[in-house]
């Protein structure tokens, strides 16, 4: 019954988001309510991993499947965008690599920098 | 034959599951990145719905079961995260700076081209949200008053476009180390980029899972300050 008991846990987890989404006032959508809670859990020993590992990771793999219907929908959307389409996907194209170099290349820095400090106060010490 | 198939249930999940597993088999044997199996799949949906002449409410009758897993999934991407915790603590300064860096380049980015492009603040305010995960994002374009349902098109169109290049941009500016990767994704494109990192390994699928929320928190906050500049 293990299978059961996961999913079980995480659709009890999904529905507390959902509440939470629905009573109170803010912009934060139910799943990810559900994330913090399932992380409080997880990190307060109340949740063991194993409890949910094997659901959670079939749930993560099949993830791209579940963009799939939504993005199959753009075909349907394409007179909202009527106009203004050029400038708009300009917009999209040069913003995601901008966004993705600026904190990628950020983190890449920082976190080297971090290692190359710690390595002289080791060889120091 | 149409009838049946645009009747079928299980039509809408099936081509959708068929679909990734083309992408995937096309991934494997032509090793470009470029090859992506969320953009293949997507098109092969597109084909197998033009073919059969399936409407796609039809489509959505049994693919919206897919949809309705994202929140457990979303859940779940708890998981990876809780089991990266050391690597999050290890690095935590690194990993605020990086997003943060990343939210403000977004929320500027688009201030700058819709200047350029001349945008009404309607259309500015509609696209600020758009690197982060749709509901949240759907939340702030609301209360800027910008137009949701474009919002959400821009949303979705960009977190499919960072999947399919997320492999280039890394080699192009030689992104190596998996956090800023993982952390670039989820920041850049939310939880279709968080899908992509999780393809890579477990330290960019928990660092992009991360990203999704704390972007997501940031641009709530960030947002309405940058609205007022247009």
């Amino acid at each position: 019954m293990k299978y059961m008991k996961q999913f079980g846990i995480i659709i009890l987890i999904a529905l507390a988001g959902e509440f939470l989404e629905k009573l109170l006032p803010l912009p934060v959508p139910g799943s990810i309510y559900g994330l913090g809670i399932m992380l409080a859990l997880l990190m307060s020993g109340l949740l063991k991993v194993e409890a949910v590992k094997e659901s959670a990771d079939f749930l993560i793999e099949i993830m791209p499947l579940m963009f799939i219907p939504a993005a199959v929908g753009l075909l349907d959307s394409y007179h909202e965008l009527e106009g203004i389409f050029l400038p708009l996907a300009a917009v999209v194209a040069v913003t995601t690599v901008v966004v993705m170099a600026v904190t990628g290349k950020c983190a890449q820095s920082m976190i080297r920098k971090g290692k190359k400090d710690t390595d002289m106060t080791q060889k120091k010490g | 034959m149409e009838e049946l198939i645009g009747k079928s249930l299980f039509f809408g999940v099936a081509v959708s599951v068929v679909g990734y597993e083309a992408g995937l088999w096309i991934k494997k044997r032509v090793k470009s990145p470029l090859c992506n199996p969320l953009f293949i799949s997507i098109a092969f949906v597109m084909v197998m719905l033009g073919i059969f002449r399936v409407d796609y409410d039809d489509y959505y009758e049994g693919g919206k079961y897919l949809s309705y897993l994202l929140t457990p999934a979303t859940v779940c991407l708890a998981v990876p995260l809780y089991q990266q915790m050391e690597l999050l603590k290890k690095n935590w300064a690194a990993v605020i700076t990086a997003i943060a860096s990343g939210v403000f380049s977004s929320l500027a980015t688009v201030f700058i081209m819709s200047k350029l492009f001349g945008f009404t603040h309607e259309q500015y305010v509609t696209l600020l949200p758009k690197s982060i995960t749709t509901a949240i994002g759907m939340g702030v374009s609301e209360k800027l008053e910008g137009i949701v349902t474009v919002t959400v098109v821009v949303i979705i169109i960009t977190g499919i476009l960072g999947n399919v290049i997320a492999e280039g941009v890394f080699k192009l500016f030689r992104i190596q180390n998996p956090i800023a990767k993982g952390l670039a994704l989820g920041t850049s494109a939310h939880a279709i980029g968080t899908a992509k990192a999780m393809e890579l390994g477990e330290i960019e699928g928990a660092m992009s899972s991360l990203s999704i929320v704390v972007s997501g928190i940031l641009t709530v906050a960030a947002a309405p300050l940058f609205a007022g500049l247009l």
